[in-house]
């Protein structure tokens, strides 16, 4: 038996019957990560040493029968924008790359206390600015499908991890759709929950009120069972939403009768890639043979969601980015030089192209006499964004779309372009302003045998309802089942 | 005068809690630099902030004991701008939304008494420090010390009502009375946990327009609030009528060479790019909290200088001086409920119990002496067991050993002498040893009274009860 090949689901099950040990389970991943990394590079950091120690503690948990939890013992990975105890924390950055915080982020600690067995720390965009892995200031991940193709970011290392049996499940961050997009390319399952379901505390801000915390999983109840170990007020965090979070598990298998899905017309654009445009077409018609109503609906104000997105989310990132000055910890450039020259050398060598640009676009939109005109006026668009979807929820239940507007594309086409590597989001990102939850999972294959994505949109805080649609789908098709041949 | 000055405050005052305004690290003065500081106040990568619900309780009230409009909801904004004292590369400050806006503030002069408008209140957190090159070898570097780093603050902003540098002193010191009188500010300025930043412009005298302001830092003391401000209207005023203008810059106090330094100017400002803080929500005050508040307020100092005259009949100058401190006016108040003698106690008060405070450089709060004790020295006096002159020797030794007067007058023998018989034969004594000053007495120079009141006082190492020696020689002398 391929342990690696296993979904948390599965694996748990053998761990709890003591098929298996997390032991085993552990040395079997490391040694996956071994085998394909090399080709992959889904890792900023591998921690075999904490990870068996992990292991063993679960193992002595599930001996004891002690808080055994779905987790306990499953190994995971987290992205490198999540703060570890002890365990170097870079966000893909040069001016973080010796970086060790001495606290966890919620999200971590909530999962070791799940049980769960933390094998490293994945590779991302620098700052989580990218939809394709290539601005980390590391190295470039690689698509498990297709080796000469982006794995979408920025999450790109912890779907290309998943999809590549390098752990059992990841955990991302989506701001404008970096957990979803790149699940997409990476046909594995991404879930962005409700903006403020899950704690942001210890996670490296890139735009605060757009990033958001979530799985990215084999299969959708994988999905359910980690925002299970996640989900929930954080009084670390004032904009983490107090209220309890159900069961997300519990709703799966309701079905889909009599549900409305809602079908954007602004979602099928033209100029969109005709094999997503069939294969999402399709998981419609699957969705309605298992009893859901399609409905046409309207998200009139789509077109400025993009802007509105760059507008909001380079203003909050020139702020965040502030700190990282040279002063207190991360990278110092110049210590003879006056104290702009510190600063001006330390950024400048610290920070990569695409961060400098979005730092430079933030600090313009919120400059004096510019404030009205970009910042102030993207906010009051994005309430427009916001109501559309409120409207739209009053006929439909949840949304579907495409994930992306095209599988993933390869290595270097988009990178001296960053205005068309910003569309590759264009789907996604409307989500991040509204803030409410949505998944992506994989609803086809390219001629080329590129993943395709489906994406499904919720209410408000209706993670269950997204979950259950998504569930109802994927246990009527078998794409989730395709794993690269790698 | 042609001219007239313009001024606006801008107060920054430290709330007495104990944490800071967004972690749970301790606000003490003086620790080591850097003990007080936590991945929050540092701004680590990935940390957000938590309010503290003190904090606001304590602005909230500020905002009513100066008459201001409390907002329901405020949002807190960042204040971006780069300095290593600034570890976020942002202050957590409130901007367009303030907590408190619209309120006023009566100041007493010696004209009377003056309205000076306050335009809002609002809360923000501390920035660090810097120490510049301390040791020998450090001359060239900078060391950062973020204690401070995320200290509760309120910013009190005042309308540009003031006219004069006394004014602007009246106001200053009646705010800080009020924020002590609260106890949600310490007060001190030394220490800067009350701090104060002017604007102040000239304009023709009766002209509504508003002149070119220069902002003054840097004034750490009541006493360089007033000479900034003076040196900076007479500055403006020789500029302007030597034909110059006035620039909008930010100046520093230089309070060794007592003049005002341009320290940057409008074009060099910063633009703070400020926008709502995404790490907050809104701060939602309720109406319950705020007539909480509200019923907790103390009597203020005006209030209370008022009452005093009216209820204790003492002088302006008195209840002044009483009311100068909560403490020091809750002494009073015990000491006249004991005694009942309002003008005495505050004339006991304001003499020796606060020159030996001042000696001591203690607060009365320290004071060895309870208010009711000193109402048992006064009692004393007033039921002619000690005189006036050894109720003062009585209190101090009080003061100083922490002994009761009853203990100090019998351990020292100082029980006043007003048996007659005992009296009248010292009388007869003194009359007898001193014949001829007793015959210039009865020739008319009635002046030498005193000498022999000193006399017997001398002779009775100052007991004897005045008003009974006074008696004996008047009828021993005759005439």
């Amino acid at each position: 038996m391929d342990i690696t090949s296993l979904d948390i689901r599965a694996l748990s099950e053998k761990l709890g019957k003591k098929e298996l040990s997390s032991t085993e389970a552990t040395r079997a991943y490391l040694e996956r990560i071994g085998k394909v990394e090399g080709r992959v590079s889904a890792f900023v950091t591998v921690t075999p040493e904490e990870a068996l120690k992990a292991a063993s503690e679960a193992d002595s948990r599930i001996q004891k029968g002690e808080d055994v939890t779905p987790l306990t013992g499953v190994p995971i990975a987290v992205k490198d924008i999540f703060c570890t105890r002890g365990i170097r924390t870079t966000c893909s950055s040069r001016i973080l790359e010796n970086f060790v915080p001495p606290y966890d982020a919620t999200v971590v600690r909530k999962l070791k206390d799940a049980g769960a067995v933390i094998l490293g720390k994945n590779n991302m965009d620098e700052f989580a600015m990218g939809s394709s892995t290539e601005n980390s200031a590391f190295k470039k991940t690689l698509n498990p499908w297709a080796l000469d193709r982006v794995p979408g970011g920025s999450s790109g290392g912890s779907a290309a991890a998943v999809a590549a049996s390098e752990c059992a499940a990841s955990v991302g961050t989506d701001t404008g759709g970096s957990i979803r997009q790149p699940a997409s390319c990476c046909g594995v399952v991404g879930l962005k929950p409700t903006y403020g379901r899950v704690s942001r505390f210890g996670m490296i801000a890139f735009a605060s009120s757009l990033d958001q915390a979530g799985p990215i999983t084999k299969s959708v109840k994988d999905a359910a069972i980690m925002l299970n170990a996640i989900a929930g007020h954080d009084p670390l965090d004032s904009t983490s939403i107090d209220a309890p979070a159900p069961d997300y598990t519990a709703s799966l298998m309701s079905g889909v009768k009599g549900l409305r899905v809602g079908i954007p017309k602004e979602y099928f654009i033209e100029g969109m890639d005709p094999e997503v445009e069939a294969s999402v077409r399709e998981a419609l018609e699957t969705l309605k043979a298992l009893g859901a109503e399609l409905v046409e609906i309207s998200l009139p104000h789509t077109e400025y969601a993009v802007a509105v997105y760059y507008l909001v989310a380079t203003a909050e990132a020139s702020s965040n980015l502030a700190r990282y000055d040279g002063v207190k910890y991360g990278l110092r450039v110049d210590e003879t030089g006056s104290l702009l020259d510190m600063y001006k050398r330390t950024r400048d060598e610290g920070f990569g192209p695409e961060v400098k640009r979005r730092i430079m676009l933030g600090t313009y939109s919120l400059s004096a006499g510019y404030y009205d005109a970009y910042y102030k006026k993207a906010s009051q668009v994005r309430t427009l964004i916001k109501d559309d979807f409120e409207k739209a929820f009053s006929y439909c239940d949840v949304i579907a779309t495409p994930t992306a507007p095209t599988p993933a594309f390869r290595i270097g086409e988009k990178l001296e372009d960053p205005l068309t590597m910003y569309l590759s989001d264009i789907f996604t990102i409307s989500c991040n302003l509204a803030g409410i939850p949505g998944i992506s999972l994989p609803c086809g294959l390219t001629k080329d045998g590129l993943p395709v994505g489906l994406q499904i949109l919720g209410r408000y805080l209706d993670e269950e309802t997204v979950l259950r649609a998504a569930w109802s789908y994927e246990e009527a098709t078998e794409w989730h089942k395709r794993r690269p041949n790698i | 005068m042609k001219y007239e000055a313009v001024i606006g405050l801008e107060v920054h005052a430290q709330l007495l809690t104990d944490s800071k305004l967004f972690c749970g690290c301790s606000t003490k003065f003086g620790a080591e630099p850097n003990t007080q500081v936590d991945p929050i106040c540092l701004g680590l990568p990935g940390v957000l902030p938590v309010m503290n619900r003190k904090a606001v309780e304590y602005a909230v009230r500020m905002a009513l004991a100066t008459n201001c409009k409390v907002n329901s909801r405020s949002v807190f904004a960042r204040k971006n701008y780069f300095y290593p004292d600034l570890p976020k590369g942002y202050q957590i400050s409130q901007y367009t939304e303030p907590l408190a806006e619209r309120g006023w503030l009566d100041i007493d002069l010696d004209g009377g008494r003056k309205r000076i408008g306050i335009t809002r209140i609002h809360m923000e957190e501390d920035a660090g420090k810097l120490l510049h090159g301390e040791g020998p070898e450090d001359e060239a570097f900078s060391f950062v010390d973020l204690n401070r780093t995320g200290v509760p603050l309120i910013e009190i902003v005042s309308e540009p009502d003031m006219r004069a540098s006394d004014e602007a002193q009246a106001y200053l010191k009646a705010l800080r009375d009020i924020l002590v009188y609260l106890e949600i500010c310490s007060g001190n300025m030394e220490e800067g946990s009350f701090r104060c930043d002017a604007n102040v412009s000239i304009r023709l005298a009766g002209s509504s327009k508003l002149g070119t302001k220069a902002e003054l830092k840097n004034m750490n003391s009541f006493k360089f609030v007033k000479e900034a401000i003076d040196y900076e209207i007479a500055r403006q005023i020789d500029l302007v009528e030597s034909g110059g203008k006035v620039a909008q810059e930010t100046r520093l106090f230089d309070s060794a060479k007592g003049i005002t330094v341009s320290m940057r100017s409008k074009e060099e400002a910063h633009d703070y790019r400020y926008f709502p803080e995404p790490d907050l929500l809104p701060l939602i005050v309720e109406d319950e909290m705020v007539e909480e508040v509200r019923s907790t307020l103390p009597e203020l100092p005006q209030a209370k200088r008022e009452r005093f005259v009216t209820e204790y009949g003492i002088p302006a100058y008195d209840a002044g001086v009483l009311t100068s401190s909560k403490d020091l006016a809750a002494y009073y108040e015990e000491v006249v409920k004991e005694t009942d003698e309002p003008k005495a106690s505050s004339n006991w008060i304001m003499g020796e119990l606060l020159r030996l405070l001042k000696e001591d450089n203690r607060e009365v709060r320290e004071c060895p002496v309870s208010p009711r004790g000193l109402a048992k020295v006064m009692g004393m006096v007033k039921a002619g067991e000690i005189s006036g002159k050894i109720a003062k020797e009585v209190f101090e030794e009080m003061y100083r050993s922490g002994n009761t007067p009853e203990e100090i007058v019998k351990a020292k023998g100082l029980t006043q002498i007003s048996g007659e018989a005992e009296l009248a034969a010292i009388v007869d004594g003194i009359i007898a040893a001193n014949p001829e000053n007793v015959e210039r007495y009865r020739s008319g120079k009635t002046a030498l009274f005193g000498f022999f009141v000193g006399e017997a006082m001398k002779a009775t190492r100052g007991k004897a009860n005045p008003q009974v020696i006074n008696k004996l020689l008047k009828e021993k002398l005759g005439g």
